[in-house]
């Protein structure tokens, strides 16, 4: 446990955590609904009708920034963690069977998810959300879709690597299932790298989810989400930058609390297995 | 030359796997946006059509026979070059793509020729002495710019830039051609992005070099710092910096959409984008096809690289061809 006395896990965990309480507690942060017309255009800082302050100004609409922001928050983190964990889950399960059986299932997934990896990761979300839609549960198919293949690579080098050790031939003798080989003495192992990767496909997620907002194909308005709240004030952004930057903010300090807690918990791997 | 056999058998398995993969590749663009005929009467024909319309329409172009009859001749006309109508353009794919391509061409080379630079000397940098201020400087930099998705820092860029300053234009039409000024923005943004992970790849890989036994050998013998870095460690640091750059272009491909649109860049991203928003099938179809050659390509390039920056590779597998049973000793003790 002395990893979690890392500055950079400290800091990138309270980021990561802050924006975790947000999200959960929404309702009683924002000062205002998220989705009621106000004051268009209002500067940060003026009153609001019926008391009250816009501290982040309003949108076009009216609607309170602030406010907006924080609901913000609960589909971003709640989106890319169900995203990342469907990716985990599909790329856990397939780097196992490949690495630990090897030979035709291995070639066979293994081309697969090159033929995957061979796309630009926001080309092949376009492909599939105009297939299906834009939708929360399409954005999760196409992440699981598009990042499964990376965390299969890591898991199937590890299976791979592991099952020529003495304690998988001792579990085959025993007579262990091959679920219980799987998952309870060969998966274990791999959750050094597979946390710090998670941090971090955490972080890549939230960064095309923002971008497929931004894109006008992520959420359907009017709720609010960071890259869809960017799309809809692109166009006054010159005249009035506040409607932009808060939630470009949000969304930068978010990945940027994931990419430190992954570059800690590295380091603090790193140190241990050196031995210090 | 005999002895490069196995380098070329090595090379024709390699672009062997590539065909068969844009293969697959073009078989999963077919069945993710064409297995559903009624929804491409509906893309093409629009919401409004009459179901006798649409019935006519996909009877007319054939959309009744079976599936692969359908991708044979949908795959042999994307590689005879006939990529269908945009639907929303009401112009031929193919003469809406190649232009955009060139633009986007601009861009990407552009951006290339600054991030690489810039990464690889930062990346040598901090590398050189781990765990000096200058190697904690340029983590904490990388970490921080790589963090930030492309759409914000664009965002902040502009806010600066554009709206403070006034310095530079807020779009980058190239209405008057390609200028210096309207390149700026988007070149910075995409070097901001995809810099600081080639720069901790050349770091991580320069701080390995340094810590070998050539290089402490060269120290010992009174060899100065510049010698040491420029003659020893750096040509073995940068085998994996070259194929971290490569495999850096889906990544970038991906910024360069956002960018494009942003910025209202003139090129393959925008036109993607735009096709997307109006579900124009056949734009969708080639935009995507062309991302995985981009890809594919880039991929290979990076193996030829490596095999030439590390000539030891070629003599092994030589060696290894003429059953020399010296081989995988030099090739490990090299």
């Amino acid at each position: 446990m002395k990893h979690f006395r890392r500055p950079t896990v400290l800091i990138g965990g309270g980021i990561v955590g802050f924006w975790v309480l947000v999200a959960l507690f929404a309702p009683y942060l924002a000062p205002f609904d998220p989705l009621k017309s106000l004051t268009p255009l209002a500067p940060p800082g003026t009153p609001a009708p019926g008391g009250g302050t816009f501290w982040l100004g309003a949108d076009l609409l009216g609607r309170d920034i602030l406010s907006r922001v924080i609901y913000g928050a609960r589909p971003v983190v709640a989106l890319s963690t169900l995203a990342t964990l469907t990716a985990y889950a599909v790329g856990v399960s397939a780097g196992l069977l490949a690495g630990y059986y090897g030979r035709w299932i291995d070639t066979g997934l293994s081309f697969l998810a090159n033929v995957i990896l061979s796309f630009p990761v926001l080309v092949l979300y376009i492909v599939v959300i105009v297939a299906l839609g834009p939708s929360p549960l399409n954005v999760v198919i196409a992440v699981t879709f598009a990042s499964a293949p990376a965390v299969f690579r890591i898991v199937r080098t590890i299976a791979a690597d592991l099952k020529q050790r003495d304690f998988i031939a001792a579990a085959v003798i025993q007579g262990e299932s091959a679920w219980r080989i799987l998952f309870i003495e060969i998966l274990p192992n791999a959750t050094g790298p597979l946390t710090v990767d998670f941090c971090l496909r955490l972080g890549y997620t939230t960064i095309v989810i923002g971008a497929l907002g931004f894109l006008g194909l992520g959420l359907p308005p009017p709720a609010p989400d960071w890259g869809g709240m960017v799309n809809e004030g692109r166009a006054l952004a010159f005249a009035f930058p506040h409607l932009v930057i808060f939630p470009c903010l949000a969304i930068s300090s978010l990945v940027l609390g994931l990419s430190l807690l992954a570059d800690g918990l590295n380091e603090a791997r790193d140190a241990q297995s050196r031995g210090s | 030359m005999t002895n490069l056999t196995p380098v070329l058998s090595g090379l024709g398995k390699r672009l062997g796997v590539m065909a068969l993969t844009m293969l697959t590749v073009s078989l999963l663009v077919f069945l993710v946006l064409e297995v559903n005929v009624d929804d491409v009467a509906v893309k093409v024909l629009g919401q409004f059509s009459t179901p006798d319309q649409r019935h006519a329409w996909l009877l007319q172009n054939g959309y009744f026979d079976p599936l692969p009859i359908r991708y044979a001749r949908w795959l042999w006309g994307f590689v005879t070059g006939n990529w269908g109508l945009s639907t929303y353009y009401h112009a031929d794919v193919r003469e809406l793509i190649l232009p955009r391509l060139a633009a986007t061409g601009v861009l990407m080379g552009a951006t290339l020729a600054v991030t690489v630079p810039v990464a690889l000397g930062l990346g040598i940098l901090a590398g050189m002495r781990q765990g000096s201020s200058v190697d904690r400087g340029v983590s904490v930099l990388a970490i921080i710019t790589t963090s930030i998705p492309e759409f914000a820092s664009a965002v902040f860029l502009s806010a600066i830039f554009v709206f403070g300053l006034g310095w530079l234009p807020g779009v980058s039409t190239l209405s008057g051609g390609v200028t210096i000024k309207e390149l700026t923005l988007p070149v910075t943004v995409l070097t901001l992005s995809s810099a600081g992970y080639i720069a901790r790849m050349t770091r991580a890989s320069m701080v390995e070099a340094m810590a070998s036994p050539y290089v402490r050998t060269a120290r010992l013998k009174g060899a100065s710092t510049a010698r040491i870095v420029f003659a020893h460690a750096l040509r073995n640091a940068l085998g994996a910096p070259v194929t971290v750059i490569m495999l850096q272009i889906p990544w970038l491909l991906s910024g360069v959409i956002v960018v494009e649109v942003f910025f209202a860049y003139p090129g393959f991203g925008t036109l993607l984008y735009q096709a997307s928003v109006n579900s124009d099938i056949y734009l969708i179809e080639a935009c995507a096809m062309i991302g995985v050659v981009a890809v594919v390509v880039s991929q290979l390039i990076s193996d030829l690289i490596n095999t030439w920056l590390n000539p030891r590779l070629v003599r092994a597998i030589q060696k290894a061809a003429l059953q020399d049973p010296t081989a995988s000793v030099e090739a490990t003790a090299g």
